[in-house]
Formats: structure tokens, sequence, C-alpha cells
């Protein structure tokens, strides 16, 4: 398959399940409420190392937040409901309640729920205020710039972490353009999150290494630098890889979010889109390239 | 949808809690007829009271002059009853759920032991709306009670959970050894409001009279959760101005003769908002 001269390798994306919150953090406007999203989806790129994956779904206007004010919804995803409890906690805790005229509100209904304003209360050392209205409670907690509103509860449900595809360019200018291009597509979709720098990737990894304290190390494969010391995966003509991984609520807003991209992605200079799997072993969900792109 | 016509208008008092959509509800309009009544202390059926139109329906619609009409929706835990004129007392004590709407005014003890639903009078309200009645300790427990024009004294008395919204004035004593929940009121706050008051909240948009002095002054901020309230009252049809979602307001808390956990808030830019006192 070519997409605009550039081939789509007819291979597949394994992903995982994943436990997912959305939080939306709303401010007296949209830099404080933008900062406070940056601040509490700052190092969540892997779940292995950061104890969870995040980013900013989307910047939500005045009229559309709960409480009238700019805002920005932010998804957390983590392997386990006991994981994504620990994460929420810390990161509304540290993250949004810390910062300047914020407020946080649940973005998403579910039966599942995580009591997080319910727990977070107890920093009002006995001056907190509970707010029950159609069933939804919120928590106000007195702060030393007046009070941060807080809701009492979060749902949660299943989603699917590490849907991704790779760049492969020609150079790593053109790589890095393609890239961004992809990117700025991909944020116009919702239900995702890419939780990497800027929403891409540079240093993929592989489930194995030559030490045996180490999980993971460098994606040698797609290493140019060392092309002809490995099996490497790359084409001739190749001298840059970037990989754009995505975090998604269900499989339609990944693949929605693969398409965008990597039809986006198909510019002069890119030589091959691929993607990373494990054999698909490890993965419960394969998204195949060619499937995603063929139209109907 | 069910439609009771009053057949005549009446001053002897009428007691029709069966006039609620868990007693109609999958009723033939002969049943509905049979349920019992009390006009005065006689006892009689519906039927004798009302023409009944229609089968039984989680929809009901009332139409004359019921001010003499008490304890209509009752216990209602569903569907909805629209009230085209005035209702007398205890509408809608002990409500679990559903709506009432009464187009004109309500008589006093609107939504006493309210537990959820909704109730919203077009017209002016009654003493104790909301209120625990003499004797009990909590009053309304979770819903929702409006008032677009005037309310009684004693407003919110006791309540534990819910709100209460009163687009005009209020009498004195609102919030009356309140536990907890909110009572906002858009026209005049009377003397002596939250009297006794353990917890929760009482927000006056428009003047407010002298607090008691159990109440102390904290500070002048915009609480975020109000700007929530106020935009569901927004979505539900009530006209909210922008400047209320904007201003700030003057917190005092009490009352300091019981736990001392409540609040009065008013709105720091209305012509008689509280100054900096106690």
């Amino acid at each position: 398959m070519r997409i605009d001269g550039v081939e789509i390798e007819d291979t597949f994306a394994e992903a995982f399940k994943m436990r997912a919150a959305r939080l939306i953090i709303t401010a007296v406007n949209p830099g404080w409420a933008l900062t406070a999203a940056q601040i509490a989806t700052g190092f969540a790129t892997s779940v292995i190392a950061c104890g969870c994956e995040a980013g900013l779904e989307r910047v939500i206007p005045a009229d559309e937040t709960p409480d009238g004010r700019p805002g920005v919804s932010v998804l957390v995803f983590t392997m386990g409901r006991k994981g994504l409890e620990d994460q929420l906690m810390r990161r509304v805790g540290q993250c949004v309640m810390t910062c300047p005229t914020t407020a946080c509100f649940n973005g998403l209904q579910s039966e599942e729920k995580l009591k997080i304003g319910g727990t977070l209360r107890y920093f009002g050392d006995g001056f907190q205020i509970s707010k029950l209205l159609q069933g939804r409670r919120f928590w106000r907690i007195p702060v030393m710039e007046g009070e941060f509103l807080v809701e009492e509860s979060f749902g949660i449900q299943r989603a699917i972490g590490g849907g991704n595809f790779l760049l492969l360019g020609e150079s790593p200018e053109v790589t890095l353009e393609a890239s961004e291009r992809a990117v700025e597509a991909m944020t116009e979709v919702e239900g995702i999150v890419l939780p990497f720098p800027g929403g891409i990737v540079r240093s993929g990894s592989k489930t194995m290494s030559k030490y045996k304290f180490l999980r993971a190390a460098t994606n040698t494969a797609y290493c140019p630098t060392i092309r002809r010391q490995t099996e490497s995966a790359l084409p001739e003509g190749v001298n840059s890889v970037l990989e754009i991984v995505i975090d998604g609520l269900d499989e339609e807003a990944i693949e929605e979010a693969m398409r965008v991209g990597i039809q986006t992605a198909c510019i002069p200079g890119i030589v091959r889109i691929s993607a990373g799997n494990y054999g698909g072993t490890l993965g419960q969900f394969h998204f195949h390239l060619h499937q995603i792109l063929t139209p109907g | 949808m069910t439609t009771l016509r009053l057949r005549r208008p009446s001053t002897i008092p009428i007691e029709a809690d069966t006039i609620c959509p868990d007693h109609f509800t999958g009723r033939s309009q002969a049943e509905i007829e049979a349920l019992p009544a009390f006009y005065g202390r006689r006892k009689v059926m519906l039927g004798d009271l009302f023409t009944v139109q229609g089968e039984g329906s989680a929809d009901i619609l009332i139409e004359g002059d019921l001010s003499h009409v008490k304890k209509v929706g009752q216990r209602m835990s569903q569907g909805r009853i629209t009230v085209h004129g005035d209702v007398g007392l205890h509408l809608g004590a002990y409500m679990r759920g559903g709506e009432i709407v009464v187009e004109g005014s309500a008589g006093d003890w609107v939504g006493a032991h309210m537990q959820g639903g909704r109730i919203w009078i077009k017209g002016d309200a009654g003493h104790l709306i909301g209120s625990a009645y003499r004797g009990e300790k909590r009053g309304m427990n979770r819903g929702v009670i409006v008032v677009e024009g005037n309310a009684g004294q004693e407003v919110g008395a006791q309540m534990r959970r819910g709100l209460i919204v009163v687009m005009g004035h209020v009498g004195p004593f609102a919030g009356a050894r309140m536990i907890a929940g909110s009572i906002f009121v858009f026209g005049g706050l009377a003397a002596r409001a939250g009297a006794g008051m353990k917890r929760g909240s009482i927000v006056a948009f428009g003047d407010c009279a002298q607090l008691l002095p159990t109440f102390r002054y904290d500070c002048r901020f915009s609480p975020t959760y109000l700007r929530f309230y106020l935009l569901r009252l927004r979505e539900w049809g009530l006209r909210i101005a922008d400047e209320y979602l904007d201003g700030s307001y003057h917190r005092h808390h009490g009352d300091m003769t019981a736990l001392g956990k409540g609040e009065i808030l008013s709105y720091a830019s209305s012509p008689g908002s509280l100054p900096l006192q106690n």
C-alpha cells in the first residue's frame, strides 16, 4: 500500500488494556487551566517508569465546562484501578490543587468510580465543605488563595494504551516535520492523548536487553547509526525514525487517530510508515495499518 | 396523562395524598376515582371531589383552585404533577423523586422532609418550605425546591441536604437550625437568617438584613462552587445575571451558638450587601 508515494508497511501496532480517567481542569483563564493540565500530565510518558501515561485531550471553551470557566480535559491511563487511584491522588493533589484558581471535575460518566476529592478533602483539616447537587458531590477545600473545588468521585473505564506508528524518513528534519504535522492533526481527535513530549518519541524501545537488570532497551532495529551492526529494519535511504504513541478510551478513537496521523504524515521525504509490535504475543489489541487505512 | 379537575371550590380542607404518580400508575380511571381522600374529617373518594380524565399515568395535571387541598404529591417517587392554579399545604412532603410544577402559589410546608426530586413553584410559597415538622430532627434531605416568587418564614429550617432557591424575598429565620444544604435568595434576606445553623450555605444575592451577632466576618471571595450551581439554575431556565457568576461575596460563618460551620454569603456588589462587621 502507498499513500502519496509513501510505503505503508503491512504490519500492526500492538496495544494493551489499560484503565483511564478524564479530568476537567478549569481556571480563571485559559493560561492557568493549561498550566495546571501540563503540570498534572508531566512525567507521564510511559507507565513502566512514570506510574501512568497522561496527556492533554483538548482545550475546552468556557461555555462547555461545568463552572463556565476556561478548561482543559486531561486523560490519565494506568494498567489497573489501584494505580489509577494512586496517580490521580498525587496529580490532582500536588499539581491541580496547588495551581492558582483551578477547580477539578470528573469528565467520565461511568459506573466504576474512584474517590479522589472524597479523600483529598482531608487536606481541609476539618473545614472542608461538602456540596451535593443532582447526584454529584463536590468538596470545597479551604486554601490560602480561597477555595479549591474538587469533585468527590471520578469515573474510570477500560481503555487502550500503546497504539503507535513509526515514521521512517530520509532526514531528521523531514521526519520531525511529518511527525509534527501528524500530531497537530491527531489532536483534533477526541478520546485520545499522545503522552510523549510534543506527542513524539525518538527513543522507542524493545522489550529485551543484553543486560540482565534491564527490561527494555533502545529499539536497535530502527536506530540508523547502528544499522550495519544489528539486524536493521531500516530500508536504504532512511536516516531518521520517530514514533507517535497513542493512548485512547476505545479502539475506534485510536484507529481514527492513527488514520488521521498517518495520512497527514505522508509527505515527500518520508520513505515508509511502520508500526511497533511484539509479534502479537503480548498485547490484546492489534491495529493493522492496511485495515485502518482502507476506506470502508 | 391523567387530568383531575376540582368539581367545586372549597374552603373545607381536603387531604389528597393519593394524588401522586405512585398511586395513579397502572390504575384505571374508575380505580383512581375510588382512591381515598378526606373532605374535612369525612372520608370520601377522589372521584367525589375531582373529575378524572384518562387512565392512570405518571404524568398528572390538576386544574382548579386547590389552595385548600393538602398533601398533593406526598411521598411521590417518580413522574410529574402539574398544578394549574394554587395549591395548599404540605405539597410534595416526603417526596423522593419526580417533579412537581405549580403554576400558581403554594401553602406552607412545601417539600417538608423531601428526599429527592424537584418542586417548582411559579408563584409564592408559604412558611417552612423544605423544613422539618415540629418535633422532628431533620428537614429536607436532597432534592431541589425553586420558588419564583417570595417565600415565608423559616425557609429550610433544619434542612439536612438539598437546594432551595427563592427568586423573591424570604421571611425571617431562613435556614434556622440548618444542618447542611444550600439556600439561595435572590430577593431580600430577612432578619435572623441562619439562627442556630450548624453547617450549610445561605447565599443572599439581593438585600441582606443585619446578621445575628453570632455570625463572624471572614473575607470577600469568589466561590467557584457558586458558579457551578448558578449555571445549573440557568440550565433549568432561571434568569441568572452574569455578575452573580463573576462577582465576589462577603463570607460570614456561624452560628456560633451552634457548631459554627455554616456560612452566609452576600453578594458584595449588592446595594444592601453586608458591611464588614462582627
